[in-house]
């Protein structure tokens, strides 16, 4: 038996790493996949708490979740490519043309 | 059955830490998909066969692709290293440690240890989830429809010639 709170444990690492890596990442692909990681985790706590009380809601809740992270997906590497036509660069400090 | 969930979450660590720490992105990208169907693998264990099926299908084979077509298309290479975001480095560490001890005992503290039975077999398919997704959770369903439209669209705008 598996107790909720490392499945809990589990998914909190996975989002603690994903927040890492958007923060000390540069590269704005790969900053663009931490957030899918972190989306993954919690996807994991909303499966994990709606195994506990035995109902579907928290799995259609991350059926949500992976629909709207497709559409993130899609439109965030289509703002990726726009970004690179105009600046040659992937790199997350050379974006700064809003800074003062 | 807790022994597979094990082995499974130990490899999406590792995983997860090789998406952190690879320079490369294509090399995370595919640590990415191991962390994903890892992650399926759990989602079968804790009894959602549909998540875990949507999750192979939708993350690690489109969305994945998605991310492996643009990190070729943009020739992504090494990430250089860059010394021009102190405020992260500074900032980062601290914050990340204290939110991590903070949740964990958080966990330690309120979440019940013997409560609900575990990975006992309780087959809910996707009839049962169906019926909820289109009687209790229609409006929104209907919503995400236009959300979907309206990033297809925006995606089609931005990636045209001139922006």
């Amino acid at each position: 038996m598996v107790p909720l709170s490392h499945v809990l444990a589990l998914s909190l690492i996975l989002f603690v790493l994903g927040a890492a890596g958007f923060i000390f990442r540069r590269n704005i692909i790969t900053i663009f996949m931490c957030i899918e990681l972190m989306l993954n985790a919690v996807n994991l706590a909303f499966v994990a708490f709606a195994r506990q009380h035995g109902q579907l809601d928290g799995q259609l809740y991350a059926f949500f979740v992976i629909v709207v992270a497709a559409a993130e997906a899609a439109v965030g590497l289509a703002i990726i490519i726009a970004l690179y036509r105009n600046k040659e660069s992937l790199s997350a400090d050379d974006l700064n043309s809003m800074k003062m | 059955m807790p022994t597979l969930f094990y082995i499974f979450a130990g490899l999406t660590i590792i995983a997860a830490l090789g998406v952190v720490l690879q320079r490369t992105p294509v090399y995370s990208a595919l640590m990415l998909i191991v962390v994903l169907c890892s992650l399926a693998v759990e989602y079968l264990l804790l009894g959602a066969e549909f998540i875990a099926v949507i999750q192979v299908i939708v993350y690690a084979g489109a969305i994945m692709v998605l991310f492996v077509l643009v990190i070729m298309l943009l020739n992504a290479g090494h990430e250089i290293p860059s010394s021009r975001s102190h405020v992260a480095k500074w900032l980062g560490f601290p914050l990340l440690a204290a939110f991590l001890v903070e949740m964990f005992i958080v966990l330690s503290r309120y979440v019940p240890e013997e409560s609900g039975a575990w990975f006992a077999p309780k087959p809910a398919g996707p009839v049962p989830i169906g019926h909820l997704l289109f009687q209790n959770y229609v409006l929104p369903f209907e919503v995400t429809s236009v959300l979907v439209l309206v990033a297809v669209l925006g995606a089609v705008v931005l990636a045209k010639k001139e922006l």
